[in-house]
């Protein structure tokens, strides 16, 4: 049956949507789901930036098994990932393991081996010429890498990133599956607890992180924008 | 270290074995309703996307920056749980009447498939230089049957690749149809976890499952891109 929507629901469980309980309980909601995008950003640039430059080594032995490790993660669905995560961490180190940190572990390790293409094609992209000069003017092959291409490839792959953690703030809804209360979550939860407006709650988060992702993908067009401008002058 | 001992008789033959198979089927039954449907979805809004009229681009553009940029869980919630207040009631009849959570992950991951799809096709079609269309139209060829002869033929040559990835993402997007009770690969794959409490043979099973068609799917493609693309190279 076509019905009228009816906002009203969301009006009353605005902040629960924003924040969760806090600050008198657990972190929830978009600041939960911010959360968890902002540290796994951090942590798999850092991962992937290790793989990006493992993948690119001079030694076969480093190389193939990290590529084979790369494409393995990028074969497999991120639901797989954070399933593996929430058998191996508890079994690995002995202990449970809170949801939040699994879904971490889950993307850092999934965002990883996409960021680590991106370092890739960014360190590739820069002329070989640079690491023959810097290696002629007597710099280690790595020194040349970290010092003189690294600093360079980076600034390209600006954008990229910035594209990297769009998908990460869409991927986090994925935490809801292992029970982690980010934004997906409070929305399934006021659904289940109101039972008549899944149709409004679900366009209202849909609209958040439209929002939010639309700000991020619009920042990288423009510094996709700002950077070629700089290299045509 | 927890202790913990290997049985893989249990997914390699069985009634376990038997749900994961159900599961892969319902995987790519999924997948390829899903492709179908996005590629044709993609096509329109791709064609609406370089049309000459202002609005129509523009709503082509909302379409797919609104779709981009949601999550697809949230679609395939939206789709499943919300759908109904907004769609004839026609529609929801025979939705009811056929496997709904099946055709609700389906439209989910059909539209949120083709807004990508649609790229790929837009950038594959402005890949082919202008000039062709100019010297197709002083050839005498119509705007239409430029396209036709011209410009599309050589545009699907490189828009394939695109979409054969497009299709990978689409298999291992769908293990999100889970969260309503599809009973796809992952869904399954879980399901003999709960039964047998073998949590890590299930998902090796299912992994190896995934890997297999990416493997498979990768190394055709690499195929087309030499035989096709470059067959002078080498």
């Amino acid at each position: 049956m076509e019905e009228a929507l009816n906002f009203q629901v969301i009006i009353d469980n605005f902040t629960y949507f924003m924040i969760g309980r806090y600050p008198n309980g657990p972190l929830g909601g978009l600041g939960l789901t911010m959360y968890l995008a902002v540290i796994s950003c951090i942590l798999s640039f850092f991962g992937g930036l290790i793989l990006g430059l493992l993948s690119l080594s001079r030694y076969a032995a480093i190389r193939h098994p990290v590529n084979l490790f790369i494409n393995a993660v990028r074969g497999i669905p991120l639901l797989m990932v954070i399933f593996w995560m929430y058998f191996l961490l508890p079994a690995l180190m002995g202990k449970t393991v809170p949801e939040a940190t699994t879904v971490i572990m889950g993307l850092t390790i999934f965002t990883s081996a996409y960021m680590s293409q991106i370092v890739r094609a960014g360190i590739q992209g820069i002329p070989k010429g640079q690491t023959e000069a810097a290696v002629s003017t007597g710099l280690k092959h790595w020194q040349a890498m970290l010092y003189i291409v690294l600093p360079q490839g980076l600034r390209n792959m600006i954008p990229s990133f910035v594209n990297q953690f769009v998908s990460l703030i869409k991927d986090t809804s994925l935490a809801f599956i292992v029970g982690v209360s980010e934004l997906t979550h409070v929305g399934t939860q006021i659904n289940n607890r109101t039972m008549a407006f899944p149709t409004e709650i679900f366009i209202f988060i849909a609209a958040v992180y439209f929002v939010l992702c639309f700000a991020f993908t619009s920042f990288s067009r423009w510094l996709e924008g700002r950077l070629a401008w700089r290299k045509s002058i | 270290m927890l202790k913990y001992t290997f049985d893989w008789s249990i997914v390699t033959s069985g009634k376990y074995f038997e749900w994961l198979v159900s599961g892969l089927k319902v995987t790519l039954e999924l997948s390829a309703v899903g492709i179908v449907c996005a590629f044709l979805l993609g096509l329109l809004i791709a064609v609406l996307k370089m049309s000459h009229y202002r609005p129509v681009r523009w709503i082509a553009t909302a379409y797919l920056e609104f779709f981009r940029n949601t999550p697809l869980l949230v679609q395939i919630f939206f789709w499943y749980f919300g759908s109904y207040k907004v769609l004839p009631t026609a529609v929801n009849e025979w939705l009811n009447s056929t496997n709904f959570e099946f055709a609700a992950a389906a439209i989910a991951l059909t539209i949120y498939t083709s807004a990508f799809i649609a790229e790929d096709i837009r950038s594959g079609i402005l890949s082919i230089p202008k000039e062709q269309m100019e010297a197709a139209r002083s050839a005498g060829f119509s705007y239409l049957r430029s396209m036709q002869y011209i410009i599309l033929p050589q545009a699907v040559r490189i828009t394939i690749p695109p979409l054969v990835n497009q299709f990978l993402n689409l298999a291992k997007n769908s293990s999100l149809a889970m969260s309503i009770g599809v009973m796809e690969l992952t869904y399954q794959a879980r399901q003999v976890e709960s039964y047998t409490f073998k949590g890590f043979e299930a998902f090796t099973a299912a992994t190896v499952v995934y890997l297999g068609l990416s493997v498979v799917i990768t190394a055709l493609m690499d195929l087309y891109n030499k035989k096709v693309l470059n067959p002078h190279r080498a």
